[in-house]
């Protein structure tokens, strides 16, 4: 019998995937699409009003509104990886028990692992892609290859965070710790980790500590491409992080699944 | 199908299959009994190659399950002990999606969700939410779920535990009904009476090992005897304690044991045990001569003890 491959034991998933989000995409409306659009008014273009566009103080942005929307959607990128893979995947380990009943197949752990991040893939893809399609109007974007590159960072640092939280949500017993995760990783990190404000803005030391966040390294890439102020060894730095988070999150969610199911 | 030799399984310092031989073969029913924690539902999971073997050996369907997993996860149904259906899908989505997962094509895997509803009588539940449906329903839709893939080894894991007696009767029949397809069968029960009525040849585990091992009437002839006078004694009705009474009534008997209300007198003619117990002057306030169970045998084997 040939053995199964990952392509085939991802696409045997699609049907189960495809349900959940027709069951689903109606209650993300809201926190995908609407949330985001009330961010980039409120703090863009309202607040972003009061704010000179000096590209010397805004990584090179013309105005406020281009300088935070390319944070923003990466923020936003990570927001939805981390939602996707907190309690979905605790519930499907422990409470409707998906997982236990997908193992029983002949799905081996990295099929369902990859079948769920590849959901979250497509949640990124859809999300940040409509937000970048509502914002193109607004002539925030230099370039359209700019734009799209920096489409490709936001799912990339989107991809990193949901490989990462993956893997920690596989290990974690009870649902008390995405308290934690979400108060002292995600919050600070949305508000800290150059979305809002350039990092230089921390002093030496506080800028150091975002360069350390992953968000960062997206936010950046995202903004470089997006403003059309690209440093270009820079933003390979920030590509290869996030990668290598991503490569890292893939073996440390393959590894806390199998921990947790295979007894 | 299954060959198991020296299997064992633990988890950090405790061991709880200590190494069985097990060998099950084509078209039969085949059972594990035991009380629980006996090694039952460990041994049923190395079974289903979802958990890795502790040591010795083991085939199913003539595969390693380290090596060949998936293919053998193909061939295999599962009923596992706690229903693990999809609450949010409806009930024919539940068969069509775990259907997907086998491979199956699309329109094949329709074809056999309605089939199987059919068979298990919830063809009018198709579109109703899991939730809504009984425990026995459940059970029934677990059951379709497991036989999705026509698998040529089904393994059933206490698969009436919790219903009422209507429902483990329709599931009776149609487990009885699967076995007449040649459908092999692998079952785990602590109910004598389900072993009895399913199950070809059984093994009787206890703290990680067989204890006993073969058809149910051969269990019976070896470890009880072919009937069972239960006398009862009202409170107060007699001075003497039961212990008192085993000592002049203790010889009737093959075997006599006490139990907190009543006696058992294990004998192969139950009614000359009755009549000997009124002529030595005894009169107990209520009889009963039945013929001796697996319960027998099980609590003979695995003791009266609870275990928790």
């Amino acid at each position: 019998m040939a053995t199964l491959t990952l392509g085939q034991g991802v696409s045997r998933q699609y049907d189960y995937w495809w349900t959940v989000y027709k069951r689903t995409w109606k209650g993300s409306v809201i926190s995908s699409f609407v949330s985001p659009i009330f961010y980039v008014l409120a703090m863009g273009v309202l607040l972003g009003g009061f704010i000179d566009g000096d590209p010397a103080q805004l990584e090179g942005a013309t105005s406020y509104l281009a300088f935070v929307v390319p944070g923003l959607v990466a923020a936003h990128a990570m927001q939805t990886a981390v939602s996707e893979t907190t309690y979905p995947v605790m519930s499907m380990i422990k409470w409707q028990k998906v997982y236990d009943s997908m193992i029983a197949t002949p799905l081996r752990i990295r099929d369902i692992v990859a079948g769920h991040l590849l959901f979250v893939l497509f949640r990124l893809l859809t999300t940040c892609g409509v937000f970048m399609i509502v914002l193109t109007p607004f002539g925030v974007f230099l370039t359209w290859w700019g734009a799209l590159l920096a489409f490709g960072s936001q799912i990339l640092v989107g991809m990193a965070f949901a490989a990462l939280v993956y893997g920690w949500s596989a290990r974690l017993r009870s649902e008390s710790g995405f308290g934690v995760l979400f108060r002292l990783g995600v919050f600070p990190m949305f508000l800290f980790s150059g979305a809002f404000f350039p990092i230089t803005n921390l002093g030496e030391a506080g800028a150091w500590a975002a360069r350390l966040t992953p968000l960062w390294h997206g936010v950046n890439l995202s903004r470089m491409f997006s403003v059309g102020a690209v440093d270009w060894s820079l933003a390979l730095v920030n590509a290869a992080v996030l990668v290598a988070l991503l490569v890292a999150g893939w073996t440390w969610s393959v590894s806390g699944l199998t921990a947790r199911l295979v007894k | 199908m299954i060959s198991a030799v020296g299997l064992r399984k633990s988890f950090g310092d405790f061991e709880a299959v200590k190494g069985i031989d097990v060998d099950v073969r084509r078209g039969e029913a085949f059972g594990f009994l035991g009380p629980n924690g006996a090694g039952k539902s460990s041994t049923m999971r190395m079974i289903a190659a979802v958990s890795p073997i502790g040591g010795g050996e083991l085939r199913i369907l003539g595969m390693d399950p380290a090596v060949d997993g998936p293919a053998i996860r193909g061939r295999l149904g599962v009923c596992p002990q706690e229903d693990t259906l999809d609450n949010e899908l409806n009930v024919f989505d539940n068969l069509y999606i775990y259907g997907r997962y086998f491979g199956i094509d699309k329109a094949t895997v329709r074809a056999r969700a309605e089939e199987l509803l059919e068979f298990v009588s919830l063809t009018e539940k198709a579109r109703a939410k899991v939730e809504d449906l009984s425990g026995g329903m459940k059970r029934r839709l677990t059951i379709a779920r497991s036989l999705v893939n026509s698998p040529d080894l089904l393994l059933l894991d206490e698969p009436t535990t919790g219903l009422d007696p209507q429902a483990r009767h329709v599931l009776w029949d149609q487990l009885f009904r699967l076995k007449q397809a040649g459908v092999t069968l692998v079952i785990t029960t602590h109910y004598m009476d389900e072993a009895e009525q399913l199950c070809d040849r059984l093994v009787v585990m206890d703290k990680g090992l067989i204890v006993a091992e073969g058809s149910p009437r051969e269990l019976i002839d070896a470890h009880a005897t072919r009937e069972v006078a239960e006398l009862r004694f009202g409170v107060g009705q007699e001075e003497q304690s039961l212990e008192v009474l085993v000592d002049k009534l203790g010889d009737l008997g093959d075997r006599v044991e006490v139990l907190p209300d009543r006696l058992l007198v294990y004998s192969h003619d139950g009614e000359e045990v009755i009549a000997q117990v009124h002529e030595r002057g005894f009169r107990p306030a209520a009889v009963l001569v039945r013929r001796s169970t697996l319960e027998d045998v099980f609590l003979r084997l695995t003791g009266r003890t609870l275990v928790d």
